[in-house]
């Protein structure tokens, strides 16, 4: 499903992956675990095909991110939540979640469960992302990635800004998403619920990968 | 057939998002077009109203209208490029953008036909404030709604191009009407040039500017068409 080996990633000039490595296998969630820049976001990115690889290889669905066609092809496939999350503050959720939709090639369809799964199928359906909290706003992110029904889950702080009930709601969606064969593969500050979560943890520390693989 | 099928839906879903984002915010109407009626009535307190161009016994207003007109259309536009990737920067959906299957061509063509839809309002508005402040006539209609169709569409497609290139630089705003206006000149002296023979003829005079507008337009939706995908990834 992924394979990255000995990663090399530069930020301009500074090396935000120095020689990581990552084994995901189809159906694992695994928790990349690390101190405030330690290459986490940088790692979920380079899986996302958003940044080219200086150095080592990788491979994600069977995309080779060396090339930027293999990097194109792995963008499409996959979901990614960053910490931005990609709305438009003028359109309210539901224009946000249509627009992401058909730009994701994902079903008009899926449109409405996924709404009513992260709670905004009510009235906040048509206020304006702008006037959302935080945590509703990472919801109306979620709710993209969920119509987007990737095979791979790349999420970048989840829980942020989530109160308890969203936090459970995000719990949901990755045990889901897993048990229907999706990889699913976080970064999360919340440790303890993460790694509840979370099949295995890689420990992501100077943009490299010391210690991985340890089940949790 | 199918490819040049999905482009254009690519094109409309990016435009029409877009278009919605400027009927909520209204920045075009609130912002853009008070910006160049305000640009518009200074350049009448520049000039003299009463001055006469001897020769043509037309005053100096009348005479430069055209070239005013443009003038402030082509400053209007930047603050409507800029906006038009300040959405897209506003929360990584630039970003976001990249990670879908819309066709970077479709994005292009969208966003600059979202730019040339706003523009033409303005221009519009603008047309209707020169004509009644600068009392320029209104002599070959069919010739200027041409040379206002194909200028837009030059400015739309060479600002989107520029506006893009720039899009991933942290001095975005002062770098684009820095690559914008000079990639634009050829455009207005041919808009200038056009709309004169337009207003005060003869008409014959205007076609070969009109055309080469067109040319500016289609070279520069070429362009960006082509190098969009490149610039999505580089920024």
């Amino acid at each position: 499903m992924v394979s990255v080996r000995d990663a090399v990633c530069l930020l301009g000039n500074f090396p935000a992956l120095a020689g990581a490595d990552l084994e995901l296998e189809s159906g694992e969630v695994v928790l990349l675990e690390g101190p405030n820049g330690a290459g986490k976001s940088t790692l979920l990115r380079l899986c996302a095909g958003l940044i080219g690889l200086r150095q080592g290889s990788g491979d994600v669905l069977g995309n080779d991110l060396a090339t930027r066609g293999g990097r194109q092809q792995t963008r499409r496939a996959v979901g990614l939540l960053a910490h931005h999350s990609a709305l438009y503050g003028e359109l309210t959720v539901e224009e946000n979640v249509r627009f992401w939709s058909r730009a994701n090639r994902a079903f008009d369809a899926d449109v409405e469960p996924a709404l009513e799964r992260l709670g905004l199928s009510d009235r906040l359906r048509s206020v304006p992302v702008a006037a959302l909290s935080a945590g509703q706003r990472r919801r109306t992110a979620l709710a993209v990635v969920v119509c987007r029904r990737a095979r791979l889950w790349l999420l970048d702080e989840p829980h942020a800004g989530l109160d308890a009930a969203g936090r459970d709601l995000v719990d949901g969606l990755v045990r889901d998403a897993a048990a229907a064969g999706a990889t699913v593969l976080l970064s999360s500050h919340e440790i303890d619920r993460a790694t509840d979560l979370a099949h295995r943890v890689v420990r992501v520390v100077a943009g490299q990968t010391p210690v991985s693989g340890g089940h949790s | 057939m199918r490819v040049r099928s999905e482009l254009l839906a690519d094109a409309w879903l990016v435009a029409s998002k877009d278009l919605r984002i400027e009927r909520s915010s209204r920045v075009v109407a609130s912002q853009v077009l008070p910006f160049g009626l305000i640009v518009l009535i200074l350049f009448g307190f520049g000039i003299s109203p009463d001055r006469r161009v001897v020769e043509a016994d037309r005053t100096v207003l009348e005479q430069v209208a055209p070239g005013l007109f443009w003038l402030t259309v082509f400053l209007a536009s930047l603050l409507a490029l800029g906006r038009s990737f300040a959405i897209e920067s506003a929360d990584g959906s630039l970003e976001a953008l990249r990670l879908t299957g819309l066709d970077p061509g479709g994005v292009f063509l969208g966003k600059s036909l979202a730019v040339a839809a706003e523009l033409l309002v303005l221009e519009a508005l603008l047309g209707a404030g020169a004509l009644l402040l600068y009392g320029a006539p209104l002599g070959h209609p069919f010739l200027l709604m041409v040379v206002v169709v194909a200028a837009t569409a030059s400015i739309a497609a060479a600002g989107t191009l520029y506006s893009a290139l720039a899009s991933g630089s942290r001095v975005r705003d002062t770098l684009v009407p820095v690559l914008v206006l000079p990639a634009l000149a050829p455009a207005l002296l041919g808009a200038t040039l056009a709309t004169e023979a337009a207003l005060f003829g003869p008409p014959s005079d205007g076609w070969p500017w009109a055309g080469l507008l067109g040319a500016f337009a289609v070279l520069y939706f070429g362009a960006g068409m082509l190098s969009f995908g490149l610039m999505l990834e580089e920024t």
